[in-house]
């Protein structure tokens, strides 16, 4: 990226001052009002990252339940109707609680110091973007305390199991899933917004950094399918307490419409989570490789192949449905095809490194980590794309393991490499390293323990959803709670370095703060200040 | 962990090799890493394209990651590298999109080949039409007069823990489903209520029961055995307790297995009507309905009587089963539409639902003393 400014930095620093002479810039409120009315970019996007966090702490515990029942065969903790509450809410949490919040918080933080634009387009809109979603994730567990307990149908909440056969609270369920959805197309729109209004000077479309790149694509899909879901949710309530069939077969309707609507939101979503994650990996592997991305264009070009093709391959879900051979055709050779601009992705990634000068801080561990960890599950995913051989694997715990291991060591790798890679932009202090790379270590071990013999135990016939298991799974089932307990006790870690890196411990960093770093968001002074570029850079 | 640390090692190096990894798991066993090979020329099928996909795929990342480790050993600050400068190349860009595209074409031939194969349902030999229902199936053999649920066996003792866990632990049943060697069964299967899936991994056959429509699935099985599998569709609070046992006779012996059941159906029902005349006493009605109610009713209404709270409702002072006993009965008989309450006569006998229904009123404390007798029963589901 071609970075020279030529703002004076002096400029930028001066958001402290209550005196400062733009006078749109008032006094930072303090305690609660601060967060609760803030519009700054820098502060939402904290919010967003901490409330991420703390979702992917609770998603996790009911995690832990899942694998302490899971520990051995029988029942032992929970009875069956609440261990699938825990698989359908810890779904729930992970995906609309922890990664996608956790990327609109680094898309606040970041996209307007790399683009150098004020704040976001949109400050209001962002604060309430923000704020209705702890509302949600309330309404959500809440329903697990009411009589009949939350929502026990999955994640995918397949109709007549959300719907007829569920139990009282899914009302709930559905009007937390609007809200969700209603604070991510804000988000999203606010990021379009402000990626084509604010860009400074110079700053052309393929000047922009690759983040911002992605998480432009990645809205714009939030756009697209967003309003689709809050649809099926709508049906799913409608069908339910209403009267009407849209999925009941004795009124008109039909079930595997449901997963027809979920699965066209539902595929889109997935590379709504990993879009930003090679967003962040192709910042960081530069950095740390002290050498250009290798092809620029060609993974912008990449990622919009991915967006595109992500709507034509939804079905690929639904292969043992019974659908006409032609349609499993169809499926099987668009999903296919989406694993050649992943490729490209992750050969250019490598082509980066090839004869860089490479050194290995904590966010370049993370990003290798992803590289190789993600690989994988994108493998896996291409084995499932073969329609006769996905009517073995298909719901079984080598689908757990897959969407596991790009989404874990996938999506949430890159969003805690990325916190890593710009903690000290933010706090303007180094991270406790020592504690970092207990976190790294811990967790890649971990992880593995935890989603690698999944791939096993799912070929030998195990299916996922299941509270209690035949005899044959014992033994690995063992190894991935025991895998599972760990990888939750090692985020404790990453925990702990938070709270000192708020505290602003630490060694104080350059602005640069890495060696190799290149971009707007590096030439301003580390912490950020309160607001930047009021006067926009020039891009050469 | 020894066996385990060899099989992995035997698996990698043949992985490696590019050999096929041909050795079949035994049955349960408890260190099988791999697909099962299964016992159709189907499943054989599967069984290559997943060794096919899966060589490839540990090609390509043994490839890449090696030129990444390499990457991260040689180019290394460490070593004093200095950066080099290149970067963009479209040869490079177009080599590396078109390479994984020829690649993919190779495997789509084959697949597709395979798949074709599995969707041929035409000329089988002999229908079964599978319905499944929380947590059941229900087997019907189209061209016989044969029909039946098939529910897990495995006790709740065991579940919870109080027996020892037997050795098909989850995946037995009371009575599995009989097709005969050789021939080409075709499979529709439906749905009761939710959506279900039938899958028997031996077969590579795996197709969801939607409510309200048909899917169709075939099999040929050439060794005899007992072959066991799952519901593969979550299906509410009990979808992991509900297995799917085939066993695959001889057709002699399966032609002498299926016309000993239409005898014995056919008796059944006979035998059913004849009973109409016949009254239970109150021990006889609670002793058999306590066993009809843990087979049939408990998994819902639990043990006790008393339901999960906003899902399933309680029986134990609940007003269906103190007042009005025709309603009690219909409900039994019919279920009741848009919930979870199936009808059960199917599923149960006459003097069996006279039996539950009796238990129901005089258990827990409902303590009505009432009793109901099979042709009570029979009264209501003739519309009498």
């Amino acid at each position: 990226m071609s970075s020279a400014t030529e703002h004076a930095t002096t400029d930028v620093a001066h958001g402290h001052d209550e005196h400062a002479h733009d006078d749109h810039h008032h006094a930072i409120p303090t305690g609660i009002k601060r967060w609760l009315f803030t519009t700054n970019h820098k502060d939402i996007g904290t919010l967003y990252l901490w409330f991420a966090f703390i979702m992917f702490l609770v998603g996790g515990a009911m995690a832990m339940v899942i694998r302490a029942e899971l520990f051995q065969p029988g029942l032992q903790i929970v009875d069956p109707n609440f261990f699938n509450q825990m698989t359908t809410v810890h779904g729930l949490i992970m995906v609309f609680g922890a990664v996608m919040p956790a990327f609109t918080g680094l898309a606040n933080w970041l996209v307007p110091m790399m683009i150098g634009a004020p704040d976001m387009a949109l400050p209001r809109m962002n604060n309430w973007s923000f704020w209705i979603l702890p509302f949600a994730f309330a309404i959500l567990l809440a329903s697990l305390f009411v009589e009949g307990g939350g929502p026990a149908f999955g994640w995918t909440f397949y109709a007549p199991l959300s719907t007829t056969y569920s139990s009282d609270s899914t009302a709930l369920f559905v009007f937390s899933v609007h809200i969700m959805g209603i604070s991510s197309i804000m988000g999203a729109i606010n990021v379009i917004v402000t990626i084509f209004n604010m860009r400074a000077p110079g700053m052309t479309w393929m000047k922009m950094p690759l983040f911002v790149w992605t998480w432009l694509i990645t809205a714009f899909l939030l756009i697209a399918v967003m309003p689709v879901l809050a649809g099926v949710v709508t049906m799913v309530l409608t069908d339910k307490y209403f009267g009407t069939s849209f999925f009941d077969a004795a009124g008109g309707g039909d079930p595997v419409l449901f997963q027809h609507i979920f699965w066209f939101f539902g595929h889109p979503e997935v590379y709504i989570m990993i879009l930003p994650a090679f967003g962040i990996i192709s910042q960081i592997i530069p950095t740390f490789a002290r050498k250009k991305l290798f092809g620029y264009a060609s993974m912008v070009y990449a990622t919009a192949s991915i967006a595109l093709l992500s709507f034509i391959v939804w079905a690929h879900h639904m292969f043992t449905t019974g659908m006409p051979l032609a349609a499993e055709m169809f499926f099987m050779f668009a999903t296919m095809l989406i694993s050649v601009p992943t490729g490209v992705k992750v050969f250019n990634w490598v082509a980066t490194m090839w004869r860089g000068s490479m050194t290995f801080e904590v966010p370049m561990l993370f990003a290798l980590a992803f590289i190789v960890l993600f690989t994988i599950g994108g493998l896996s995913g291409l084995m499932l794309a073969i329609t006769p051989v996905d009517f073995q694997y298909h719901d079984t715990y080598f689908v757990v393991a897959h969407f596991h291991y790009v989404l874990v060591t996938g999506a949430v790798f890159s969003i805690m490499a990325a916190v890593y890679y710009w903690l000290p932009k933010w706090t303007g202090k180094m991270f406790d390293i020592t504690l970092a790379k207990w976190h790294f270590w811990c967790s890649l071990i971990s992880v593995n323990v935890l989603f690698f013999p999944m791939h096993f135990v799912g070929l030998a016939g195990m299916p996922r959803r299941i509270p209690d298991y035949a005899l044959q799974f014992a033994d690995f089932n063992k190894w991935i709670s025991i895998g599972g307990f760990a990888f939750g006790l090692s985020q404790l870690i990453f925990l702990a370095l938070l709270i000192k890196a708020c505290r602003k411990q630490g060694e104080p960093v350059s602005d640069q703060v890495w060696e190799g770093a290149e971009g707007l968001e590096w030439e301003i002074p580390s912490p950020a200040p309160y607001h930047t570029f009021d006067t926009p850079p020039v891009v050469k | 962990m020894k066996p385990l640390f060899k099989k992995a090692v035997a698996a990698i190096s043949l992985f490696a090799s590019g050999a096929a990894y041909a050795e079949t798991a035994s049955k349960g066993d408890p260190y099988q890493l791999n697909l099962t090979n299964g016992v159709t020329d189907i499943s054989n099928q599967v069984y290559d394209l997943h060794m096919l996909m899966f060589g490839i795929c540990v090609v390509i990342a043994v490839l890449v990651f090696g030129v990444m480790f390499i990457s991260m050993y040689l180019h290394r600050k460490s070593r004093g590298v200095k950066p080099a400068t290149f970067h963009e190349s479209l040869k490079v860009e177009i080599a590396w999109t078109v390479v994984p595209f020829l690649i993919l074409i190779g495997m789509a031939i084959p697949a597709a080949n395979t798949l074709i194969a599995m969707e041929d349902t035409s000329e089988a030999d002999m229908t079964v039409l599978v319905t499944g229902s929380q947590w059941k199936w229900h087997y019907k053999y189209m061209d016989r007069e044969v029909e039946y649920f098939s529910l897990l066996a495995t006790p709740q003792t065991q579940i919870t823990n109080r027996y020892e866990k037997g050795e098909n632990y989850l995946l037995e049943v009371d009575r599995p489903l009989v097709i005969p060697t050789g021939q080409k069964v075709r499979f529709l299967i439906t749905s009761d209520d939710v959506i279900h899936s039938w899958w028997v991994p031996d077969f590579a056959v795996k197709k969801d029961a939607n409510p309200g429509f048909i899917n169709e699935a075939w099999t040929q099985v050439d060794v005899p055995g007992i072959y066991r599998g799952q519901c593969a569709e979550l299906c509410g609070k009990d979808h992991g307790y509900m297995p799917v046992v085939v066993i695959a006779k001889e057709p002699a012996e399966y032609e002498a297995w299926i016309t000993e059941q239409e005898t014995a159906q056919r008796i059944a029902k006979e035998e059913e009507q004849r009973l109409l005349a016949l009254s239970m006493s109150m021990e006889e009605l609670m002793a058999e309905g306590e066993r009809v109610y843990m087979a049939a009713c408990a998994a819902c209404h639990m043990p006790n009587g008393e339901g999960i709270p906003g899902v399933f409702p309680a029986l134990k002072g609940s007003p269906m089963a103190l007042n009005d006993i025709p309603a009690h009965i219909d409900i039994v008989l019919n279920g009741k539409t848009g919930t979870a309450m199936q009808a059960f006569d199917k599923q149960l006998t006459l003097s069996e639902i006279a039996a539950v229904v009796t238990y129901e009123r005089n258990a827990w404390g409902n303590n009505t003393g009432e009793m109901v007798q099979a042709k009570d029963v029979n009264d209501i589901a003739t519309g009498q």
